[in-house]
């Protein structure tokens, strides 16, 4: 298979590019710098025989998990061997290790270590850190039970000081409470950090994390009073053994709470901490991390869906004619170029968001928090709005490879299964809406008492102008001009304006009606997720086109630009009723945006293998058989399939068992 | 006992759960049949799914092997017949996990496209399972598109048999069920050459495994496709064909023959055979799509009643999820689809039924309609349903992600469904031809069928609903729909005659209205969905409160589609933005209405524990103390072979070493 050349079709695409795909790479890596060493470090791992092994398909989840034990304590040593430090670098290293997926270290190497780093006593650090860091303790961070994930505060696994013996008491007091989820809690950690109210003289002083040894160091067997295993099989995540933590009465020495901020003294005494408005600091940063795998996950989709859609000839679109590659259909096109176009879009959205993370925590060490607030409710509504749509996205690109888009080989199943969690974890998605709508409305709110605000809200400013016409917000006309970036943008501003206000209004008007605030503000959270949506859906054409200007090479400006047009305009079209409605746009000019969508199309298809390209994603990486670079999918398809558990053997052992006795009994 | 939460919801119901379940069922008499049925089905242990999340492939397989040879036994023990009224509740008693579902395919080609003779030899070899049958349709390199399929079969005059090859990796046969590893015989599609030239697409009957020992036959190369997002007890197969002869006889022959010398006579009139393979469409509608959103439904709208997370007031007990706005909006217009796609498919149903009685008179004029909808529906139905079990699943969040929930794996299979039986896009181009073609009969004042009459009434109203109320009257919504269907069929006919008037070539410019077509096509059928669906509404029995909880479901079902296309409805000024937001204000509304009833509501399904097999969805709402047990059962708790051989090396310090 190796010595085929490339499928001429996509030789063919590739000649006919209008633009180099390794500048636009660079774009997307943050210079050519980043890509050079991003293609060393990939080398690195795939040149190392240490990390081949067959392909995961094909195994059991226990012997996923095993791989992936295995891989991840080479990588560990490696990691350390070549001297990689710097967090976007081990990043990619373990990206390439794991293709993409998680690992039973993740949470020992995201969680677990980071947390002692920041919240640990420098005794503490002493104690736990360099065994955590040499893998004598593996340790992972159990912070969702069975009956509560987002809800924090709901948690019910307590930690009772007793000052008799200096020691917290920890315990599950109903079957809600066990943890639950954690990754790597199930077979391969030894110690957790265990999010628990904290009970002291009597009373509860909340959630607190403490450092708790679950399984005996050399045997590895269960300390008395744990219980812990793996909560069984899921939709995908098969290598991470996710677990179940169950404590009965355990006791751990106080100084195992983690005191940086608050603390318990000998006699229980308790020490309320300083700020809690730094946890914040951490949450934007994960949140930007998903926001960067929605784009990657969905880049990857993509790319299996384009190259493979230009491979694959199907009937026929003029008669007596050949059959024509299934990319040249108009549905086929309409379903993949806004997925592409959207892909862009997260990618350039997850860079503003580390970029400005990586600028304002200077300023949060300092202990200038102004800015977090803002960052904090954007980040949690743009988790949400990216996630839901890549979600939805690479579920459409695996449809639009029909029959083996179905099949493992095509490698969309496992992206999809490995992502679509992230939905839910680390704050569940409505709720992630619904915060960010909190802050929109706190905005309105000081906008409509006089008060000025900054930032991506800013447009709510106009709306004190716009008081002087009792009418909605957008109804003064806008000239949208749909071949202008920037005129989109305002459009999008409009719309996220009104349903802002119309959205602060209805919460009004339930507030007239009832007493309870929180009732009220229930009875309208239907609205104000669509105000988030909007809010963040402005926010990303605008940065998308904030993008445009930095672009500096002609060629992959003039493609981007289309990308952007397009992500506008199908956004437009798809939400054609928010701009009808709020008179944004008229009857006439929706038919006009959704006629440049399907021209867009048509500009943008030529470039489409090139623009994938771009991603670079190397085959090992992406794990599809549809998506190979040289495009000879059928002979591989083939080749995979040989290898399939059911084919073992030639004659499968249920004949002689099953089938032939029936046989002779009929 | 049962969880209080969940007991509570029952309690309040506003209508009688039996009485939907029979209304559902077709009559009370069909609910005991059925119950009968799955009772006898699940009180056997062969037909067990418990374990089923935790095994492997090969493992999935053995047991529905062992399954279907089991199933024989038991519809012999309990007197079942194919022809009797049991054997429709058989397949959803077994959750479809049963091996051999493609030997009832092979047997109904048989019987559809061979002749007398042919059936008589075939047909009692199959029934006794002295061969087992599969249906090599779907090639490597072509699905839906039939005519480009590769695989040749070659009249040998001298021998008097075909030659059957598969000429290039592309024209592999890939996807049959069965045929990876169980089937001794399979219906394979081939192009037909006679003396050089190609005839087209026929069926022939070609042995793969021989019948002692089931080693695979001389020219056969046979295998498993490999892992795929689900049905993993099905081997879906590969078949590659390299000079494999079969006597002429073994040609499926009733339209078309091929004579000793080589003469090719076609016979009969092909339309029969066309409007089965349209039936087939429709016939999977209940089983494969609408059971399991209805099963997803169950398992979410149950388990977010047990589930309770933050506070709605302060000082209360944490709220149940779906007392949240936001949670309803998600499950609730997902129940009102599962009951207005079962009375569509009612609809369906009966008129096939119809159909079938008029094309055995000989008269087809129903054909052409009947294809459109069974085409327009199955893109519709499977589309619909696919993303209403995806928003359970999501909306059960942690939890749902954990096979135990049951939920992944009805995903994963019934997101099959919008590709088996005609890829979804294709067949909503169909119906789209169908209704522009009825679009120019109608404006050129020519009759056309009564589906699609109302293209012919193009009016320029304005939607006349004055307040929210007006929107819970069937008659303001219907029309609001149709005016829709009217709309975008009619601009995409206008836009087509505009673009090959300018000079445009006609298949060019189909090709560039495609998108428009679409949407037409599901504006069609959303229309007729929710119109059939007011129509059930009126003549439903007004006791027992069925109708007016039925009536609430229904607007559900129509404001939830207005709400969704704001855009649609808007455009042209049919609505006004002033009604759009009374629209949004029933709508909700609406939700907290349903509310009240959504566990009868799915109670009213009647599934059993063992057919959700969910830890999340049991009846008595025992959810956390039933994933707990469950989860300790899985083989991952049982054993750990990675500790031995990679934790221990590295917990006891290969890295200070370093």
């Amino acid at each position: 298979a190796a010595a085929m050349s490339v499928n001429a079709d996509l030789r063919r695409e590739r000649a006919a590019a209008t633009f180099q795909p390794e500048l636009l790479t660079h774009i997307l890596d943050g210079g050519p710098e980043r890509t050079r060493r991003r293609k060393e470090i990939e080398a690195l791992v795939l040149n190392d025989p240490d990390f081949q092994h067959e392909d995961l398909n094909f195994l059991s989840r226990s012997q996923r998990y095993e791989q992936a034990i295995r891989k991840s304590s080479l990588m560990v040593m490696k990691l350390r061997e070549y001297g990689i430090a710097d967090p976007e670098e081990i990043y990619w290293f373990k990206s390439f290790v794991h293709r993409g997926r998680p690992e039973p270290l993740d949470l020992h190497l995201g969680m677990f270590l980071p947390t002692l780093l920041t919240q640990a006593t420098p005794e503490q650090q002493d104690r736990f850190f360099m065994p955590a860091w040499n893998l004598e303790i593996i340790g992972t961070y159990a912070q969702t039970e069975m009956g509560h994930g987002t809800h924090l505060r709901g948690l019910e696994t307590t930690a009772t000081y007793d000052p008799s013996t200096q020691e917290f008491i920890l315990n599950s007091p109903t079957v809600t409470s066990i943890k639950w989820w954690p990754g790597g809690l199930g077979k391969t950690s030894n110690h957790a950090i265990v999010l628990a109210q904290l009970y002291t003289q009597g009373q509860c002083k909340g959630l607190h994390a403490f450092i708790v040894p679950i399984r005996q160091l050399g045997t590895h067997e269960p300390l008395p009073g744990i219980t812990v295993g793996d909560i069984g099989p899921k939709f995908g995540y098969d290598e991470m053994d996710n677990g179940y933590l169950k404590m009965d009465n355990f006791r751990i020495p106080r100084e195992n709470m983690l005191m940086k901020y608050a603390q318990v003294e000998p006699d229980g005494t308790y020490v309320k901490p300083v700020s809690d408005k730094l946890t914040y600091g951490t949450m934007v940063f994960i949140r930007s991390l998903i926001v960067g795998d929605s784009a990657r996950s969905l880049s990857r989709a993509c790319t299996i869906a384009i190259r493979y859609s230009a491979v694959r000839h199907q009937s026929e679109l003029k008669p007596g004619e050949p059959e024509p590659q299934i990319l040249d259909y108009q549905t086929q096109q309409y379903k993949l170029f806004p997925l592409l176009a959207t892909a862009y879009a997260f990618h350039f959205v997850g860079a503003y968001i580390k970029d400005t993370y990586h600028r304002i925590s200077g300023d949060i060490s300092k202990g200038d928090l102004s800015e977090l607030p803002e960052l904090h409710a954007l980040t949690a509504g743009l988790k949400a709005f990216t996630s839901w749509t890549a979600n939805a996205g690479i579920e459409e690109c695996r449809m639009a490879c029909g029959g083996h888009g179905y099949s493992r080989c095509s490698g969309i199943p496992d992206i999809y299964v490995t992502f679509t969690p992230s939905c839910t974890y680390e704050g569940e998605n409505t709720v992630m809406m619904l915060q960010t709508a909190r802050f929109l409305m706190k905005s309105y709110t000081q906008v409509t008492s006089g008060q000025q605000v900054t930032g991506m809200v800013s447009y709510l400013n106009d709306l004190s102008r716009q008081r002087i016409q009792p009418q909605h917000v957008a109804a003064r006309t806008v000239t949208v001009r749909i071949n202008d970036p920037t005129s989109l943008v305002e459009a999008y501003k409009s719309r996220a304006a009104r349903l802002v206000e119309s959205a602060a209004k209805n919460l009004q008007a339930e507030l007239n009606h009832r007493k309870s605030k929180e009732d009220a503000w229930n009875r309208t959270s239907v609205d104000l997720v669509r105000a988030s949506e909007a809010h963040c859906h402005y926010v990303i054409v605008k940065l998308f086109t904030a993008k445009l200007a930095e672009v500096s090479d002609a060629a992959v400006h003039a493609v981007l630009t289309n990308l952007c047009l397009l992500y506008a305009l199908f956004g437009i079209s798809r939400n054609a009723g928010d701009f009808l409605q709020a008179g944004i746009l008229t009857s006439a000019q929706i038919t006009q945006v959704n006629q440049h969508v399907k021209e867009l199309l048509a500009v943008i298809r030529p470039n489409a293998v090139a623009l994938v390209d771009s991603f670079d994603f190397h085959d090992v990486h992406l794990g599809s058989v549809l998506g190979r670079y040289d495009g000879n999918v059928y002979e591989n398809m083939f080749e995979w399939a040989k290898k399939s558990p059911l084919n073992k053997t030639q004659v499968h052992e249920s004949f002689h068992k099953h089938l032939k006795p029936m046989q002779a009994k009929l | 006992g049962v969880n209080p939460d969940l007991a509570s919801e029952r309690q309040t119901a506003s209508f009688s759960v039996e009485k939907l379940t029979a209304l559902l069922d077709g009559g009370t008499e069909q609910t005991r049949i059925r119950r009968a049925v799955v009772e006898a089905i699940e009180s056997d242990p062969v037909f067990s799914r418990e374990n089923q999340y935790f095994q492997t492939q090969n493992e999935r397989y053995e047991a529905a092997v062992k399954k279907a040879v089991h199933l024989q036994k038991k519809m012999h023990e309990m007197g079942w017949t194919e022809n009797g009224p049991e054997y429709k509740y058989i397949y959803r008693a077994l959750s479809g996990d049963v091996a051999f579902l493609l030997h009832r395919v092979f047997m109904r080609s048989i019987s559809v496209l061979g002749s007398d003779k042919q059936i008589a030899k075939w047909i009692p070899l199959a029934t006794q399972h002295k061969l087992i049958g599969s249906y090599a349709q779907t090639e490597l390199g072509h699905g839906t598109y039939l005519q480009g399929l590769e695989t040749t079969a070659v009249f040998d005059t001298a021998t008097q048999e075909f030659i059957l090859n598969t000429p290039k990796i592309s024209a592999m046969k890939w996807w049959p069920g069965d045929m990876g590893r169980s089937a001794t015989h399979t219906v394979v599609f081939a192009q037909l050459y006679i003396h050089g030239k190609c005839y087209g697409i026929h069926p022939f009957i070609v042995q793969i495994r021989s019948l002692q020992d089931h080693s695979l036959c001389p020219g056969i190369t046979a295998g498993d496709i490999g892992p795929k997002m689900n049905f993993e007890h099905i081997d879906n197969g590969y078949l590659l064909l390299k000079n494999v002869r079969i006597p002429r006889e073994n040609m499926l022959s009733k339209f078309c023959e091929v004579r000793p010398d080589g003469t090719y006579v076609r016979q009969g009139s092909q339309k029969i055979n066309y409007f089965t393979m349209t039936t087939v469409r429709i016939s999977l509608i209940s089983d494969e799509v609408l059971t399991p959103l209805m099963k997803a439904c169950t398992i979410a709208i149950r388990y977010s009643v047990v589930r309770r997370q933050s506070k709605l007031k302060p000082g209360e007990q944490e709220a149940k999820i779906l007392d949240y706005q936001t949670q309803q909006e998600k499950l609730l217009p997902q129940l009102a689809t599962a009951y207005a796609f079962h009375f569509i498919n009612d609809y369906l149903q009966e008129l096939f039924n119809r159909g079938y009685r008029e094309i055995q008179r000989k008269n087809f004029d129903m054909l052409p309609e009947l294809h459109a909808l069974s085409s327009g529906f199955k893109a519709v139905i499977t589309q619909h349903c696919t993303a209403g079990v995806e928003i359970c699943l999501r909306a059960c969040g942690g939890h749902g992600y954990s096979l135990l929930s049951g939920l992944p794996s009805l995903y994963t299979k019934i997101l099959a469904s919008c590709i088996y039986e005609g890829e979804n896009t294709i067949l909503l181009l169909q119906t789209a031809r169908f209704l522009i073609k009825c679009f120019m009969a109608a404006s050129a004042g020519q009759p056309v069928p009564p589906s699609v009459t109302y293209l012919a009434a193009v009016k320029h109203g304005k939607c006349p609903a004055k307040n929210k109320l007006d929107f819970l009257r069937a008659d303001i919504y219907t029309e609001a729909y149709q005016h829709v269907a009217v709309r975008l069929t009619s601009s995409t006919a206008a836009k087509l005659q505009d673009l090959i008037q300018s000079g445009v070539k006609k298949h060019d410019a189909w090709n560039q209205c495609t998108v428009q077509l679409v949407q037409a096509a599901k504006a069609h059928c959303h229309y007729i969905a929710v119109k059939n669906f007011a129509e059930t509404v009126e003549k439903l029995e007004t006791k027992a409160g069925i109708q007016r909880i039925m009536k609430h479901l229904c607007d559900l079902f129509a404001l939830h589609g207005i709400f969704s296309n704001t855009g649609a409805f808007l455009h042209d000024g049919y609505t006004s933005a002033a009604q759009m937001d009374m629209v949004t204000a029933s709508y909700l509304d609406l939700l907290a209405v349903i509310r009240k009833d959504a566990v009868p509501l799915v109670d009213a399904f009647d599934f059993t524990d063992k057919s959700l097999n969910s830890a999340l969805g049991s009846s008595d709402g025992q959810v956390y103390q039933r994933l707990y047990e469950w989860a300790q059962k899985s083989p991952t708790n049982q054993m750990s072979p990675a500790y031995e051989r990679y934790l221990k090396p590295l917990l006891h310090n290969t890295l200070s070493k370093l």
